[in-house]
């Protein structure tokens, strides 16, 4: 059973439309992948299938993983090994870590260019962006941002980094070719995370102590739209965005809702919250399937991953993983 | 003289199936038309659920919290969860509101007319009792509908159909309850006043407002009571074959259940060995 705030077709109409996506869905079975969920507190990386939702593996990562990506061949997983200072890359297929990579002190979100080269790394205690290049294993640049650096966003055409510090409350716009800041836009306390839409025209920075989610213009750089979230019987104070993601379509935006147990959903053109979902325990980061069929969060103090069906809006499985699951990306 | 011999040379009327299934219809026709007829009760039996639902539930949605359970696979909202404790409510109150009809009945007299009739009494019974059952289900489809719209709804639509034989069973065991339960009692106001003895120490002390493992980390004796409640285990057969499942310990349990006490409402109304009897018959309350 689901919270979903539309209106609904009469009983009758309803159960013989289930009939058929049973039978349609039953003739079109999805292709099994992988879904690796950094689990903070076991420095361990779970690795789930994507359809048994089982877990298949449980890989021994360094200290306090956090950041977890794939590359765009997804044939590597890169985990930000926060208490160890590096970058972890790890064979996709079979689990075992390649190489290390320089990261700066801790690591805990990183992005890579689309193009699959460089990284680019927030290091909290730094204050610093540092870039990677992943085929040498080598520091290109360090940029100074604000104090406790953490999201990071990639506009599709690489041309633009967005940052988030989470003391100076700020998102710096970094151009990727010059690597110098552009542009340090004010946002709500403490921004968390920064997601592009598909078509690179906005940034979404959450802000987890402010409790709303900003858009920004890339052009001009405006705060276009806070969107704010009001959870019936859940306080204000325990409404804390986190991660962010949004549909390919561009249609639709999912946003981790923290310690309200809650992931939004929200349209993207009205900036209407449609509806809440009911996750784990401080829901924190989110990651869609290659398909974008599914979403999986990560719940920290549940120790699980909630999985959504995206179209639906609904959640429907809660799958247990390691200690404070905390990042979590899924491959074919 | 000759008009008692004409009566006793009249040859007696042949008991067919076609007679059972008149009977039957009759029965069940009688007890839908009364239901349909007092608007009051058909509105309480769903305003009462509801109430529960929208302002109990409200009130505990973010205070309780439901861990996963089976058969849940993901967190689910407090609503959700006392849904089908709600459903099997409907069919207890409903189970010993019918059965308040046959002390009803018992009083005006009606159930004379239906005690004369040729069928056997445990046929007149099981009759009756499917007319509560039917009645029952009307109730908890309504109610059904209604959550539907308060976002209450089982994960496939499936489950509305997948649920049915569950409350077809817990609707027959809750009934026979009530009859068995109807035959002790005389007048209509020592029933109506057991009622509240039997139907809140029933909801409460099971798992219809908290999962189970809640009671037992409080009470190790109240959790024991819960678990030897029948109506627990009719909302657990109702939660589970809400999501297409079989909890087999409360199948086993309902079923069985059922039959003792449809077997006690039997022998209570048999007007040879019965409470009836003793009592001196339906007309004893008069």
């Amino acid at each position: 059973m689901t919270v979903r705030n539309r209106l609904r077709a009469p009983f009758a109409a309803l159960a013989v439309g289930a009939a058929l996506s049973v039978l349609t869905g039953a003739a079109t079975p999805a292709a099994a992948g992988k879904i690796f969920v950094t689990n903070e507190r076991d420095h361990t990386m779970t690795v789930l299938d994507s359809e048994s939702l089982k877990v298949t593996d449980t890989i021994k990562t360094g200290r306090r993983p956090r950041g977890v990506i794939a590359s765009p061949d997804n044939k590597l997983i890169y985990v930000c090994a926060s208490d160890d200072n590096r970058v972890e890359v790890y064979d996709a297929q079979t689990g075992k870590m390649i190489k290390t990579l320089p990261s700066g002190p801790d690591p805990e979100l990183f992005i890579l260019h689309p193009s699959g080269n460089p990284l680019y790394i927030a290091n909290e205690d730094d204050a610093l962006v540092t870039i990677v290049d992943t085929a040498k294993g080598s520091v290109v640049a360090e940029i100074p941002v604000g104090v406790e650096p953490e999201g990071m966003g990639v506009s599709p055409d690489g041309k633009t980094l967005v940052t988030t510090s989470e003391t100076t409350n700020m998102a710096h716009f970094i151009d990727t070719d010059t690597k110098q800041i552009v542009e340090n836009v004010l946002v709500d306390s403490r921004p968390r995370f920064a997601e592009f839409t598909p078509d690179g025209k906005f940034v979404w920075v959450s802000a987890e102590v402010g409790g709303t989610v900003s858009v920004i213009e890339n052009g001009t750089h405006e705060v276009v739209k806070r969107i704010e979230f009001k959870i019936p019987g859940v306080t204000a104070e325990a409404i804390q965005p986190v991660g962010v993601r949004i549909t390919k379509d561009g249609a639709r935006a999912f946003i981790a809702l923290g310690p309200s147990n809650r992931v939004a959903i929200v349209d993207t053109k009205t900036y209407e919250v449609k509806s809440y979902l009911l996750v784990g325990q401080r829901v924190w980061q989110l990651g869609f399937s290659p398909d974008e069929k599914k979403l999986y969060s990560t719940n920290g103090n549940s120790n699980d991953i909630s999985v959504i069906d995206v179209e639906s809006g609904k959640v429907t499985k809660s799958v247990t993983v390691g200690r404070s699951p905390w990042g979590v990306v899924a491959i074919p | 003289m000759s008009a008692i011999a004409d009566v006793t040379a009249r040859p007696q009327r042949e008991v067919t199936a076609k007679g059972y299934l008149v009977c039957l219809t009759g029965i069940v026709w009688r007890e839908g038309l009364r239901f349909l007829h007092q608007r009051g009760r058909f509105l309480s039996a769903l305003v009462r659920p509801l109430v529960w639902l929208f302002i109990f539930a409200a009130g505990f949605r973010a205070t309780l919290g439901v861990s996963i359970i089976p058969p849940y696979e993901t967190y689910i909202l407090y609503e959700v969860y006392i849904a089908p404790g709600l459903m099997a409510m409907i069919q207890l109150f409903n189970g010993l509101q019918s059965s308040l009809s046959m002390v009803y009945d018992r009083e005006v007299g009606a159930m004379r007319i239906l005690l004369v009739s040729p069928y056997p009494r445990w046929f007149l019974l099981v009759s009756k009792l499917t007319a509560g059952i039917a009645v029952s289900l009307l109730q908890v489809y309504a109610f059904l509908f209604v959550a539907y719209f308060w976002d209450v709804a089982p994960d496939s639509h499936w489950g509305y159909v997948t649920v049915l034989p569950a409350l077809l069973l817990t609707g027959f065991m809750l009934g026979a309850m009530g009859l068995a339960m109807s035959s002790v009692f005389k007048q209509l106001e020592n029933f109506a006043s057991v009622m509240n003895f039997v139907i809140f120490p029933m909801f409460f002390a099971s798992s219809a407002l908290y999962p189970l493992w809640r009671v037992q980390q409080s009470s190790e004796l109240l959790f024991a009571i819960c678990r030897w409640n029948p109506f627990t285990h009719a909302v657990e057969l109702i939660r589970f074959a809400l999501y297409g499942q079989i909890e087999w310990t409360a199948l086993a349990v309902v079923s069985g259940c059922s039959i003792v006490f449809l077997l006690a409402a039997v022998f209570a109304y048999d007007p040879s060995t019965g409470l009836t009897a003793r009592r001196g018959g339906p007309d004893a309350a008069k």
